[in-house]
């Protein structure tokens, strides 16, 4: 119970500080002040008491795209491990259902952006759908490295069956699942270098232009949405790496982990310039071909 | 690493050149009639001249064009009578009169018969777009207001997917009456209407200005203001190049390059401030003189700024230009190929990153420009990443340019903080031609007076008005979301297209 608690505690209240800390570290390098760590949590409350404005050409689907994807992304944080290696849902196949529950948020999201019939938000439902489609297999690929050894397809199973020594043994394939899910949290928040969150460029951008017209609580939904979704593929990827114990010291380890991992992705935006749209796949499918050898090895030392 | 082969063009023509800016009589100029002109501009311009202005001056009774051709310093006008409400059109063989003749159209209702896409350059209301059909074609349509503090303008593509077919660039929204404001202005506000031609071009407009309304009245300026003029040009030029290396890393995302940039650019404004108390010079030239001197304290004062600022230019600009992921995003994204540079008469940067070795300083020389040489940065490429090396080298030779005039200026008479001549009448039936190489390119003011001295005509081309086409040839069959990209790579001026 008291796990339970915890683990619906920090899915939360936390998502938006691992915004902020990527924020903050991206100022830092570019010699900037910054705004302060808990700007997002500002944001979302001064949204929050703002109205929205709706188009007169969107319909029911418009209203529906920011909430299902807030409710997709949250229900997909029940199912990681977040505080302790147990997750308050867990059943045999809850990898896919987590995969397909941001599949859920995402299908929303592109279908309110293609109900405002803007061009802009066409173009970028458009890449999202094909951005999307090189990313999945590489986050399969990702999470079936993982599942292998319990030869269990839930997180549960998968991680009591991946202890923490395996890093210090000869496992080159997680970090192969360690840099292919960082390469999909990546590509999957819209982050550099595949998308630039922090363009005002509409023709260059993907995820953000989908979500222009939203606007007031609305906004303020999907901005907590894409928070969520960065926490909960953070969240794995910090499993991955440390050995989390149940309770306090696990939820306080747990943190530590997901702000570094957040200052990871801030170096990365600042060291680099944004990909070109077209090399976007590239790099997806570099990520999937990692993930794929990854499996390999992993399935070869089952057999062998 | 070197990302593209870069080279200074050939060295000045050994004699001065003094026909910058030009004054003619208009009495030997004959009015020819239009056919002779067209064939005579047109031919001129396949022997490697440009066509620097085409205009109608107020009573819509004649055409002028002025071409230029760089290579023996050459600037020639022609005049011809218009007879009826339409002539053949120039741009059927010469697209890069395309822009000077639908400002005809839309000005005087004259026609340029034959023009490919006859439309007011400004009024543009009631004509449509070009449109491609075709399964899978889709139509953007991005501004007139823009996200982030730009300018207005409307541009509509026509894309097959991620791809452009077409871009069509509408301006207009600036249009505030420049030339017919110059004429009926008093000549003392005629040079506070120059510099906001455009606002990051003040020192460049109003030199062309100043030189301009100068020689209509046979004045010469003392050498000493001359060089605070020159100083004060490649001051705003520097200013505006390195912010636009910072706007280009921006637009990538590359952020110590578009922070630090940024921040140099500012120190860049804050030397001209030093200079004139004005962040962009506004109030410092002046027909007859300069209104601020450079003391010795200030000459330490700029020099110690501007060698602080090179060290730190020299180290950000090496970073990002051999930073792999931005060169993998400048490098051939929004190539302009020589020809077509060549056929749309393009200018400044811009051409010569295509490989168009043209820069008024060294081609027509004004002012101090026939004493001190900078040298011509010129590059083959024509995409982004040329671009970004023409004004690298730019910022190099502009620093040096400075650094050598604060040590050397020549020492004028003790004018120290006042307008340096009392301006002489100008000469009645004259025309001039005035051109500067502003950072953008080539500014040309001509002006026309009349039988009693009084300008008559006044026709500004700002650098913006030739290039613009280039940015739509940039973006044919290229990426939409590399629009911003080239966009800023050209970064040219709407209020300085509008007037």
């Amino acid at each position: 119970m008291f796990d339970t608690i915890l683990h619906v505690a920090l899915l939360l209240l936390f998502p938006p500080l691992v915004v902020g800390v990527v924020q903050k570290t991206k100022a830092v390098f570019a010699g900037r002040e910054g705004a302060p760590v808990l700007q997002p949590y500002f944001d979302l409350a001064k949204l929050m008491r703002k109205g929205a404005v709706y188009s007169r050409t969107t319909t029911w689907l418009f209203r529906a795209g920011p909430i299902v994807a807030l409710a997709a992304a949250l229900g997909a944080g029940l199912f990681v491990p977040l505080a302790s290696s147990r997750a308050p849902i867990g059943f045999e196949g809850d990898v896919i259902a987590v995969a397909y529950l941001l599949g859920l948020g995402r299908f929303f999201t592109m279908a309110a952006a293609l109900d405002t019939g803007s061009s802009f938000e066409g173009m970028g439902a458009s890449r999202e759908a094909a951005f999307a489609a090189l990313a999945e297999p590489a986050l399969f690929l990702a999470f079936a490295i993982v599942c292998v050894p319990a030869g269990s397809a839930s997180f549960a199973d998968a991680w009591r069956a991946l202890p923490w020594r395996m890093w210090l043994e000869a496992h080159p394939e997680l970090f192969a699942a360690a840099l292919v899910l960082f390469a999909v949290l990546l590509a999957e928040n819209s982050r550099m270098p595949v998308d630039d969150p922090n363009t005002h460029l509409e023709l260059t951008m993907i995820h953000e232009v989908m979500v222009l017209d939203h606007s007031g609580p609305d906004l303020a939904f999907v901005l907590w949405a894409s928070a969520v979704k960065l926490f909960v593929f953070a969240g794995l990827l910090v499993h991955l790496v440390l050995p989390i114990p149940a309770g306090w010291r696990g939820a306080g380890l747990f943190l530590i982990g997901l702000s570094v991992v957040a200052l990871v992705v801030g170096i990365v935006e600042s060291m680099m310039a944004r990909l070109r749209l077209t090399r976007v796949p590239q790099f997806l499918v570099g990520a999937s071909v990692l993930g794929a050898m990854g499996l390999l090895v992993a399935l070869m030392e089952r057999a062998g | 690493m070197t990302p593209a082969r870069a080279s200074v063009a050939r060295p000045r023509p050994s004699i001065p050149a003094t026909e910058n800016p030009k004054v003619v009589r208009l009495g030997s100029l004959p009015l020819g009639d239009v056919e002779g002109l067209r064939r005579d501009v047109i031919d001129r311009c396949k022997e490697g001249a440009r066509l620097v202005a085409l205009f109608v001056p107020p009573r819509a009774t004649e055409l002028v064009a002025v071409v230029a051709r760089d290579d023996c310093a050459d600037i020639a006008i022609q005049r011809a009578a218009l007879a009826g409400p339409s002539y053949p059109a120039l741009s059927s063989e010469l697209p890069a009169a395309q822009a000077f003749e639908r400002e005809i159209l839309e000005v005087h209702g004259v026609r340029p018969e034959g023009h490919p896409w006859l439309k007011p350059l400004r009024r543009h209301d009631a004509h449509p777009f070009f449109q491609v059909d075709g399964p899978g074609i889709h139509e953007v349509a991005v501004g007139p207001v823009h996200a982030g503090i730009i300018e207005p303008g409307h541009f509509r593509f026509q894309c097959a997917g991620e791809k452009v077919l077409h871009l069509e660039i509408q301006l207009g929204y600036q249009h505030r009456g420049v030339e017919r404001l110059m004429l009926s202005s008093s000549p003392a506000r005629r040079i506070a209407i120059a510099e906001a031609i455009a606002g990051d071009t003040t020192i460049g407009h109003a030199i062309a200005h100043a030189a301009a309304v100068e020689a209509l009245g046979a004045g010469e300026l003392p050498l000493h203001a001359q060089a605070v003029r020159a100083v004060a040009l490649e001051l705003e030029r520097l200013a505006n190049h390195v912010g636009d290396l910072g706007a280009l890393c921006n637009d990538v995302g590359y952020l110590p390059g578009a922070s630090w940039l940024g921040r140099l650019r500012g120190e860049m404004l804050n030397a001209l401030l030093v200079l004139s108390g004005n962040r962009f010079g506004r109030g410092l030239i002046r027909v007859g003189g300069v209104r601020f001197d450079l003391d010795s304290g200030q000459k330490r004062e700029l020099a110690a700024r501007l060698a602080e600022v090179e060290r730190d230019l020299d180290a950000i600009v090496e970073l990002v230009l051999d930073t792999p992921s931005v060169a993998s995003r400048f490098e051939g994204t929004g190539v302009v190929s020589r020809e077509i540079a060549e056929a749309l008469g393009l200018v400044g940067p811009v051409a010569r990153a295509s490989g168009c070795d043209r820069d008024v300083r060294r081609d027509h020389p004004a002012g101090l420009y026939r004493f001190a040489q900078v040298p011509v940065a010129v590059t083959e490429s024509g995409d982004v990443m040329a671009r970004a090396l023409v004004r690298a080298l730019e910022i190099k030779r502009s620093l040096e340019f400075v650094h050598d005039q604060l040590r050397e200026q020549p020492e004028g008479p003790a004018r120290s903080r006042q307008l340096a001549l009392e301006p002489t009448p100008a000469r009645p039936d004259r025309l001039v031609v005035s051109l500067v190489e502003g950072w953008r390119g080539e500014i040309a003011h001509v002006a026309m007076t009349d039988a009693d001295g009084a300008i008559a005509a006044y026709q500004i081309v700002d650098p913006s008005l030739h290039n613009w086409l280039g940015l739509a040839m940039a973006l044919r069959d290229g990426e939409i979301s590399d629009f911003p990209l080239c966009n800023k790579s050209f970064n040219l001026s709407y209020a300085g297209h509008d007037l």
